[in-house]
């Protein structure tokens, strides 16, 4: 079994489980398990240690009420399938990732933030209950005011607390299926954090970085900010049509790509076209359909193929604010120096995460992928040094390889944590490669 | 939603297929009534589709060899459905089914005596108000008995007859009947199987094409979902019975 980075690679068990009366029993009955909805986290998180619950058929809606916009899911609904099911009936998710291919359960245990986080937080922010089965197969309903603990545990605790048979949360209304865009250049990492600062108030932000342009240039990216575009941006646009369903067609990566496919040339030359494509678009503001403004990578299935068999690994890190553009030129030097290409990184602001093992800390999150090769590891070693002594952590649904120590620096909540797993006796029942790998 | 008055029997609502074509017909604003063998699975499907849709969505719990009790239903549903489609199905296994009486008559029944008696019921009051359509799923496994699946394949067999003469007589009644033929359809029904992709289906294609068929104006009355499988069950049709014999299909 393999995560999304395909590394690594371990033998787990899979038990499908199609229905949620049967939830109890498989729990019960199993130590070492780990829930898993569609596999998008990139490395171990989603892997039991002995075998993995597979929740995929846990895809039912239980309930919506449009008075308040409430949906209550089964822990296995698609994100895709509540924004083809909502996003025409005007409602779009509070909270979403760079895929839509992911479950409602993976988005609360990873605690998902999206181009909105700066503003809104993270999806656990915005759930209001959720149905657990808990070690003992017993389904504990938790919020804010009941089993609060749990709650808070299960927010961002990588499926380590049980697993989440159903969640309810609200959508919030939407007047078009399309964003209004903006898009800001800017030549420099210093001027990229101011940018992303100045946008503030805008509801989704985010940067593109050009993470293989170095000296004055370092850091030199794009920036899309977005707005749910109103009813009268799109009305005054003649054959926008205001709920459209679909505007890109998908193709499949049909076979892994050759390792030398991605080089420097590659993707340097990649990257110019990139840039200079976008900084044409600056200043005017332009309305672009939620699926390619939100997923982007989505168009094209199967995109992990892109790095070859052997995979590849995806670092996220956030830095507190404070030190963000040394600690973060002090970063993008190293990947730019090591020529280990990624295309592009992408660099977010974030706000506070409400879960002990949140991700999202107040400050400036990067993430960006390297192929998976012997000294892109040791590369990424240093640099986890460089997060942690900046007060940093790094994104666990994206983690394949951090050490202990990085991730006992990064988490200073962990302690409460694991107290929760003992008294629940989670510990002995809820186990991924991940949570062995940093002795959760 | 949309609320455009009119209502789906859907009867096998927790089938793949089953629950595909009810959320396709929800979508498009109709009402929909499910059954299924057991209620709790029955209500899941309806409280899902009505979740996705807003659609008003009511279960009803009937179990298709119950035959007995089909009479009390068709009287009691209320308002009489514009469509109704049966996709119930079981393929058991063949090699208990040569063996087991009880199997292959479980087989047999569920595939053929419980559909029928419950579509010609429902045709009847169609016939009495002059209008309706009929839907009744069937297979291209009925086209011709193979060795590794005959009694599915009889029992689809007999329904496929059964609605043919059911269409032939209730011609120009402003009763629809028809053959959907899904060919292979990945469900669980088939899960595990090895299925060739070309000619494998999924839910929602299938329940697409009854949609598109059965509210259309356009369309025939027997359907294969996917079109390469009308020439493919017209050639194994084709070939005489003494070669067939020792083919293994």
């Amino acid at each position: 079994m393999e995560g999304w980075g395909r590394y690594p690679r371990h033998e787990s068990q899979a038990i499908d489980c199609k229905r949620p009366e049967a939830l109890a029993g498989t729990v019960a009955a199993r130590m070492g398990l780990i829930g898993r909805g569609n596999g998008r986290s990139y490395g171990d998180a989603a892997i039991g240690e002995h075998s993995t619950l597979m929740c995929r058929g846990l895809s039912r809606m239980r309930s919506f009420d449009p008075n308040d916009a409430t949906l209550t899911v089964e822990g296995g609904v698609m994100l895709s399938d509540i924004l083809r099911a909502f996003v025409p009936r005007g409602y779009f998710p509070p909270v979403v990732p760079g895929t839509k291919y992911v479950t409602v359960g993976g988005m609360i245990a990873s605690d998902v933030h999206g181009k909105n986080h700066h503003r809104d937080g993270g999806f656990g922010d915005h759930v209001s209950e959720i149905k657990l089965v808990v070690a003992s197969g017993e389904t504990l309903t938790c919020s804010r005011g009941r089993n609060a603990d749990l709650f808070f545990a299960t927010v961002g605790g990588m499926g380590m607390t049980g697993i989440i048979a159903e969640a309810t949360f609200r959508l919030r209304p939407i007047e078009s299926a399309w964003i209004a865009q903006k898009t800001i250049v800017t030549e420099n990492l210093g001027e990229a954090l101011k940018a992303l600062q100045q946008t503030e108030d805008v509801t989704y932000s985010v940067a593109w970085i050009d993470c293989l342009s170095q000296g004055a240039s370092l850091g030199r990216s794009l920036i899309f900010a977005g707005e749910h575009a109103t009813l009268d941006q799109v009305g005054g646009m003649p054959g926008v049509d205001r709920f459209a369903a679909k505007n890109a067609g998908m193709f499949s990566l049909p076979f892994d790509l050759p390792q030398w496919v991605l080089n420097k040339t590659s993707v340097t030359a990649f990257n110019e076209i990139y840039f200079r494509a976008g900084a044409r678009k600056a200043a005017k503001t332009s309305l672009v359909h939620w699926d390619k403004y939100f997923f982007p990578l989505d168009g094209i299935l199967e995109w992990n193929r892109l790095y070859g068999r052997r995979g590849f690994l995806q670092h996220q890190c956030v830095v507190p604010a404070e030190d963000a553009l040394p600690v973060l030129s002090g970063m993008l030097e190293r990947f730019a120096r090591s020529g280990k290409g990624s295309f592009l990184a992408v660099l977010k602001k974030l706000g506070g995460g409400s879960g002990l093992l949140s991700f999202p800390a107040p400050g400036y999150t990067l993430a960006l992928d390297l192929p998976v090769t012997q000294e892109v590891f040791r590369l990424l070693d240093e640099i986890d040094e460089l997060v942690v002594k900046a007060g940093g952590r790094l994104y666990l649904a994206k983690d394949a390889r951090q050490s202990r120590h990085t991730f006992e620096a990064g988490y200073p909540r962990l302690a409460a944590f694991k107290e929760l797993r003992k008294a629940t006796g989670a510990d002995r029942h809820f186990n991924s490669r991940l949570a062995k790998r940093l002795g959760i | 939603m949309k609320g455009i008055g009119k209502t789906l029997l859907l009867i096998g609502g927790t089938s793949d297929i089953g629950r595909a074509t009810a959320l396709i017909y929800a979508e498009a604003g109709w009402d929909v009534l499910l059954t299924g063998r057991k209620r709790s699975a029955v209500q899941r499907e309806a409280d899902d589709i009505s979740a996705r849709t807003g659609a008003n969505v009511l279960v009803h719990e009937l179990d298709i060899l119950a035959t007995s009790r089909f009479e009390d239903f068709v009287g009691a549903v209320s308002p009489l459905p514009d469509t109704a489609v049966c996709v119930v199905g079981e393929l058991g296994e063949q090699s208990r089914a040569e063996r087991e009486l009880e199997h292959a008559a479980m087989i047999m029944r569920t595939n053929f005596e419980g559909p029928a008696l419950l579509l010609g019921l429902l045709a009847e009051r169609f016939a009495a108000r002059g209008s309706g359509t009929i839907v009744g799923i069937s297979s291209v496994a009925g086209d011709r008995g193979r060795a590794s699946n005959y009694v599915y394949g009889a029992g689809k067999a007999g329904l496929t007859a059964f609605l043919s003469g059911l269409r032939n007589r209730l011609s120009g009644s402003g009763v629809r009947v028809l053959t959907v033929k899904p060919g292979f359809v990945r469900t669980r029904m088939t899960h595990g199987m090895k299925l060739p992709p070309l000619l494998t289906a999924e839910p929602r294609e299938v329940a697409q094409k009854i949609f598109t068929v059965a509210e259309g104006s356009r369309g025939g009355d027997v359907v294969y979902v996917r079109r390469i499988w009308r020439p493919l069950m017209t050639a194994i049709r084709s070939i005489p019975e003494p070669i067939f014999k020792r083919l293994r299909l």
